[in-house]
């Protein structure tokens, strides 16, 4: 486990601004039985090109820290920048790409022009959209679908359409919240090897949330670990198993991913059982 | 083929089953023609009346037409602005539920003396009201049926109101419209018919129906009632024809 700062892989950092920067960040709901703390004190640092996850348990408020990044959600109070400017204007300038665990295609488009929805909403022209959808499909590898319509598709291949939506305008950061939680192990597996690709192609940084140990082991440079009631992070883990570009299935057979998935679950634990008051 | 022939040919044989049945048991049991006329005699008579038949399908259809496209106009309309406006919605929402209790046709009368007892816009007016609730309250059913995962999409690409409505909110809301608008597409045949018989001028189905009634002429009055049928059966048909079509998935 590498314990450096600098935690972007070579060849994949941009210069100065990171991708993500939170810094102590509350969110309360209010529900019906009084306020619930979703989050607190979350500082989290994301580097440009770095592949971020973001584990826990439910009600970690994992998913809540990732829809604040993208400004679904407005934090109680800290601070959120998205490569250095606020969340709302990042949001407005078309900053990040998003893919969610439902892979939300619009049913009454064709594959290519559910690709090419962002685009279309703002404004790029028809033959340029055209040539960017069949760019995207090639890099998902369903080029010879994209005259179909969405349930024609099956699940894995229905979230690949959304992440190609997600990367249609060359996002330098994605943000997928349990994009393949729906999925079963064996697509799942395809699909981190075909994410693992995808992120280092495009150089963009990804903050990931999952529940799945395994998936965040293989996936990422980093992964935040997180508690609930409060949502805190409690642990942050460096997998160290080098560019996430070059990471294949082989991977998944090496003693270093083991070693990663050990680190990741043991701070897990140590994190819910923090809960009772060990430290970390 | 073999499928069409399966699915179409028993409710046929079914009907001239029954038809023959029907005419067998008014001879046999020479029933009288006040009670119910023979089938026989009951096509004797379209025949017969054939173009006042048609000219007075003519006269109802055309009522139901013009209600149902303006009330399908207006449902659709302030459907839209009860979906963006919660204070109109608040308002209007239980207003036309009122309005779907109400038996509009019971209106009729009222509204003769309004427009005036020789104009055709009352019974317009009653296809109007009628058509306007179902249409008003499937559209705005639809509206509200945008999937959270949609609408989250339509904040993260910061589409502008009218861009959300245009690519997600409408297109869900399509086949809810459609079935207000099925729903609608014979009760605004219903709706003008009976109408008709609570007065105003003559010349439409419904007029023809009481007067053969009162005129003792049974077999015509059911032969208009064959042609309320035609007619409202052509509306309903249109209706899913069009619903069909808009439906229909073609590559964007």
């Amino acid at each position: 486990m590498s314990t450096t700062e600098t935690t972007a892989p070579p060849g994949r950092a941009d210069a100065g601004v990171p991708a993500v920067a939170v810094a102590g960040l509350d969110k309360t709901f209010t529900t019906s039985d009084g306020l619930t703390q979703a989050l607190e004190g979350i500082d989290l640092a994301v580097a440009a090109g770095e592949f971020v996850s973001l584990i826990g348990p439910s009600g970690c408020g994992k998913s809540t820290l990732l829809r604040i990044i993208a400004d679904l959600e407005r934090p109680t109070s800290g601070e959120v920048r998205v490569f250095g400017t606020s969340a709302p204007q990042a949001r407005l300038d078309q900053a990040y790409g998003i893919a969610f665990q439902q892979a939300g295609l619009l049913g009454w488009r064709t594959v290519a022009a559910n690709v090419e929805l962002p685009l279309e909403l703002h404004g790029v022209g028809r033959s340029e959209r055209r040539t960017r959808s069949a760019e995207l499909l090639d890099l998902v590898g369903l080029s010879e679908f994209a005259a179909r319509f969405p349930d024609q598709l099956s699940g894995g291949m229905q979230q690949r359409v959304a992440i190609a939506r997600a990367l249609a305008e060359r996002p330098r950061l994605l943000l997928m919240d349990e994009p393949f939680g729906a999925l079963d192990e064996m697509t799942r597996e395809r699909m981190q090897t075909e994410l693992a690709r995808i992120s280092a192609e495009t150089g963009a940084a990804v903050v990931f949330v999952t529940h799945s140990i395994s998936e965040a082991a293989f996936l990422s440079d980093r992964v935040v670990v997180m508690s609930p009631r409060p949502g805190r992070v409690t642990t942050t883990v460096t997998t160290g198993l080098g560019p996430v570009g070059q990471r294949t299935d082989a991977l998944r057979e090496d003693p270093r991913f083991f070693e990663a998935v050990t680190a990741i679950r043991e701070a897990l634990h140590a994190g819910s059982a923090g809960g009772s008051g060990e430290a970390t | 083929m073999n499928l069409v022939a399966r699915r179409v040919l028993p409710p046929v044989v079914l009907g001239v089953v029954a038809l023959v049945i029907w005419q067998a048991t008014v001879t046999v049991l020479a029933i009288p023609e006040l009670v119910l006329p023979s089938p026989s005699a009951i096509l004797a008579e379209t025949l017969a009346y054939l173009p006042v038949l048609v000219s007075a399908a003519l006269v109802t259809g055309w009522n139901a037409l013009v209600g149902l496209v303006i009330g399908s106009v207006l449902g659709i309309a302030l459907a839209l602005v009860a979906a963006n406006a919660r204070v109109f919605d608040e308002l209007t929402v239980p207003l036309v539920a009122a309005l779907a209790v109400i038996p509009i046709v019971a209106l009729a009368p009222v509204l003769y003396t309004m427009f005036g007892a020789d104009l055709q816009s009352a019974r317009q007016v009653v296809a109007g009201i009628s058509v306007f609730v179902p249409v008003f309250l499937n559209t705005l059913r639809g509206l509200r049926q945008t999937r959270p995962v949609h609408r989250d999409l339509m904040r993260a690409y910061a589409a502008t109101r009218r861009q959300a409505m245009r690519t997600v909110t409408l297109p869900t809301a399509r086949p809810f419209i459609f079935t207000g608008l099925r729903i609608a597409s014979s009760l605004s045949v219903i709706a003008a018919l009976v109408a008709e018989y609570f007065g105003g001028p003559r010349g439409g189905l419904g007029t023809f129906i009481t007067a053969s009634v009162a005129g003792s002429d049974y077999a015509r009055a059911w032969s208009y009632v064959l042609a309320s049928i035609v007619l409202g059966l052509i509306f309903y048909l249109a209706a899913l024809a069009v619903e069909t079509l808009a439906l229909r998935r073609r590559p964007a």
